[in-house]
């Protein structure tokens, strides 16, 4: 009789590249491309046009950092993740940089291990229910059955905001948003919850956007902003100041359409700190000095490209509020370049 | 005379290991063994080394922590303040429910349909075969999604009830609500309850039992075994006598009498859905995420055990058929008596795998958004607390379980129906 050796194969799940991450930045630059992290599609902050280019406010920030770091704002390689996926995703190295409206809190930066740059849209997170309702605050949402995107903020917070208030609902978790869409044009839910930005956005591509309403109740603080692996300073720094450049720009009112004749005309410091005219303020990044110059020309600054995306002129039509520059009363605050 | 000399006796040396046939193979073995040990240490140490080097040592303490999320279909008390642990707890028991439903209705149904295959009558035999082969041949997570779409579109709205002309009524008596957000159907209430007996205290695996279910099994068990007996009586009866006394009478009695006594006793009545505010409250909410799964996956299921079912009976030989009917048994009969119970034995063991697979595809459930501890565990827990590698092994270890438990009991199973080889 023969024996055989029966070996349990014990399956282990390793996480590839999780050490030995020599810098994402020499990375990126030698794979000439940036992998960058971005929703599955949402108008106005990341969604395929109909040339199958991505366009959005997410999307500028991924094409100014590319930009910045390669000299080319189309060297990017948009990676669709969901709420689900989108950690992992930047956990293992799938992804560089993860500009996916996703919510900076605390055990996300701490816990997680990731390193949120900056914020890039003060958010929060509303309710959209349909006119006919008549509901007219989400304290009478009593009973009511809510879409949400599973593995979000939005799902605790709405947790908690029945919870305190001390009425009930029904949850359905959604994977997408164009399935929360669904459900929700078909009545299968009556309230669709998610940040107040994306519910504009979803809102803006209905047939009829004018036969649904927001609740006024903002239930919650959602900073979005782009986020990448800790421990990576150098990657982050680059990132981050790209972000800061933005907004920076905006505040000295660089556009994409001026940048050429002040950098060569301006006598004013900052700018040309900034734009690297001036000091050797991309050196110090690992960039060359004309890094700052290509992010803002890449799809101009912040202002501008929150007009083209999803300001007050485009279908989906969100006010600055608090995204607005600090001198006009916003929160945008760009720590000085110097 | 010749002397027999014992064979002289070897001794062993090391290098028989490799030379030697009889020792040979058990070395390659163990250096094959050995090799793969070490494959798999490198594998955990560097694994585990990876996570510390990114900060996130291997620790279930994280299981306790509050959930913060609600789960919509819960069959025990659940809610967002209970542990990360209660909520598997909780995605577990709906994996079983879409598992166990999934499994009797894909039985059913797949035994129907593999016998009508075969039938002789030809359009029945055709629109199987259609049936068959369109499931079979199409990913069962597009018919989840299908099934899902269909029940969101087609079906009303809660608010279509509502209102002087409502566009949607309640079905069967006004007793049943058929929505785009499930089926809501009359649940079963008891006035005089005898409550409930709790079970792990306050543990994540507490579960509450009630005493009414308990009591209705114990009376129903009851009855079983009265009407065995009073079957047993007459069959020795008609053996003394050769006349069999009438029981029918008495069976129906035993079966329905005490279960009404015990029914008025506990004050039976039901709940009916009814429309308040958003949603019909009251009753049952059969979910939609539930009905799409559970009907996507038994009727994808279903096909490939209705091919099993026919290869099985197409297996017993067709003198049996004809045998069987020589002795003057109904078609029915033949097939109830003499064929499916020969088939069983082919039937059992690819069987046992099609329920493995039904229960493993019961994981797509967060395609429609129903809470499976696919995604509860692997979906929202992971993401909130980051613990990818322990959710995901603990995942694998649960639906290990799950499947081994699965086969242990569709393997005695099959012991007990095999042909008996002397």
């Amino acid at each position: 009789m023969k024996k055989t050796i029966f070996v349990g194969a014990a399956t282990v799940v390793t996480l590839a590249a999780g050490a030995a991450m020599a810098g994402t930045a020499d990375d990126v630059k030698a794979r000439g491309k940036l992998n960058c992290g971005v929703t599955t599609g949402l108008a106005g902050f990341a969604a395929p046009d109909a040339n199958g280019e991505w366009k959005g406010f997410d999307v500028s920030m991924c094409r100014a950092v590319a930009a910045a770091v390669l000299g080319d704002p189309n060297a990017v390689e948009f990676v669709p993740t969901t709420g689900k996926t989108r950690f992992t995703a930047l956990a293992s190295g799938e992804i560089d940089l993860l500009a996916r409206n996703t919510t900076w809190t605390f055990s996300r930066d701490v816990d997680l291990k990731f390193e949120f740059i900056g914020v890039n849209y003060y958010d929060g997170q509303g309710f959209m229910v349909p006119k006919e309702l008549g509901v007219s605050s989400a304290k009478e949402l009593d009973g009511a059955t809510v879409c949400i995107q599973t593995g979000t903020t939005t799902e605790l917070n709405l947790a908690d905001f029945f919870r305190t208030n001390n009425i009930s609902y029904e949850p359905v978790p959604i994977e997408t948003n164009a399935e929360a869409q669904q459900q929700y044009l078909a009545g299968a839910c009556d309230v669709y919850t998610t940040d107040a930005s994306g519910l504009a956005a979803t809102r803006a591509s209905f047939e009829d956007p004018s036969a649904h309403i927001l609740l006024p109740e903002i239930i919650s603080k959602e900073p979005l902003g782009p986020l990448v692996r800790h421990g990576d300073h150098e990657w982050g720094d680059v990132a981050r100041w790209t972000l800061n450049a933005l907004i920076s720009a905006e505040e000295l009112g660089v556009t994409s359409a001026n940048i050429n004749d002040i950098a060569s005309s301006t006598e004013n410091p900052e700018i040309k700190r900034l734009l690297g005219t001036e000091g050797t303020l991309g050196e110090m990044l690992g960039l060359d000095a004309e890094w700052a110059q290509r992010a803002i020309a890449a799809g101009g600054n912040y202002g501008e490209i929150f007009a083209k995306n999803i300001g007050e002129d485009t279908p989906i039509g969100l006010a600055r509020g608090l995204n607005a520059q600090w001198t006009d009363g916003g929160l945008l605050y760009s720590p000085p370049f110097r | 005379m010749t002397t027999l000399t014992d064979p002289p006796k070897e001794h062993f040396r090391l290098s028989m290991l490799l030379y030697d046939t009889r020792y040979r193979s058990a070395t390659i073995q163990v250096v094959a063994l050995m090799g793969f040990m070490l494959l798999a240490a490198w594998l955990l140490s560097n694994t585990i080394q990876n996570l510390e080097a990114l900060g996130k040592p291997v620790e279930f303490g994280f299981f306790s922590e509050p959930a913060s999320y609600d789960i919509n279909q819960r069959l025990l008390e659940y809610d967002s303040r209970d542990s990360h642990l209660r909520a598997a707890f909780i995605g577990l028991l709906n994996t079983l429910v879409v598992a166990v439903l999934g499994c009797i209705t894909a039985t059913i149904v797949g035994v129907l349909v593999g016998v009508l295959r075969l039938s002789s009558n030809w359009l029945v035999a055709k629109i199987m075969t259609v049936y068959v082969e369109m499931f079979r041949n199409v990913p069962v997570l597009l018919w989840i999604v299908f099934a899902m779409a269909i029940l969101i579109e087609s079906l009303p709205a809660p608010r279509a009830f509502r209102g002087e002309n409502p566009t949607a009524t309640m079905d069967l008596f006004n007793t049943v609500a058929v929505t785009n957000r499930g089926v809501y159907i009359p649940e079963a209430l008891f006035s005089r309850s005898l409550g409930d007996i709790h079970f792990f205290g306050e543990s994540a695996m507490r579960f509450d039992v009630s005493l009414d279910l308990i009591a209705i099994i114990i009376v129903l068990a009851g009855s079983i075994f009265a009407m065995r007996k009073v079957t047993a009586w007459a069959n020795k009866t008609q053996e003394q006598t050769g006349d069999r006394p009438k029981i029918w009478h008495i069976l129906l009695g035993l079966i329905f009498v005490p279960m009404l006594i015990l029914l008025v006793a506990l004050g039976f009545h039901l709940g009916y859905p009814e429309l308040k505010g958003f949603n019909f409250t009251g009753g049952t909410h059969l979910r939609n995420s539930l009905i799409a799964l559970w009907l996507a996956l038994s009727l994808y299921t279903a096909a490939f055990i209705a091919e099993i079912v026919r290869g099985g009976i197409l297996a017993i030989s067709h003198g049996q058929t004809e045998a069987a009917a020589a002795l003057g048994l109904r078609q029915g009969r033949i097939m109830r008596l003499v064929i499916l119970p020969q088939a069983l034995r082919v039937i059992i063991p690819p069987m046992i795998s099609n329920y493995l697979n039904l229960t493993k595809n019961s994981s797509l459930a967060i395609a429609v958004g129903y809470m499976d501890i696919t995604g509860t565990l692997g979906g929202i827990t992971m993401n909130q607390t980051g613990r990818e590698l322990e959710c995901v092994l603990l995942l694998m270890l649960v639906y290990l379980a799950i499947s081994l438990s699965i086969s242990a009991v569709m393997n005695w199973y099959n012991e007990r129906v095999k042909l008996v080889e002397r």
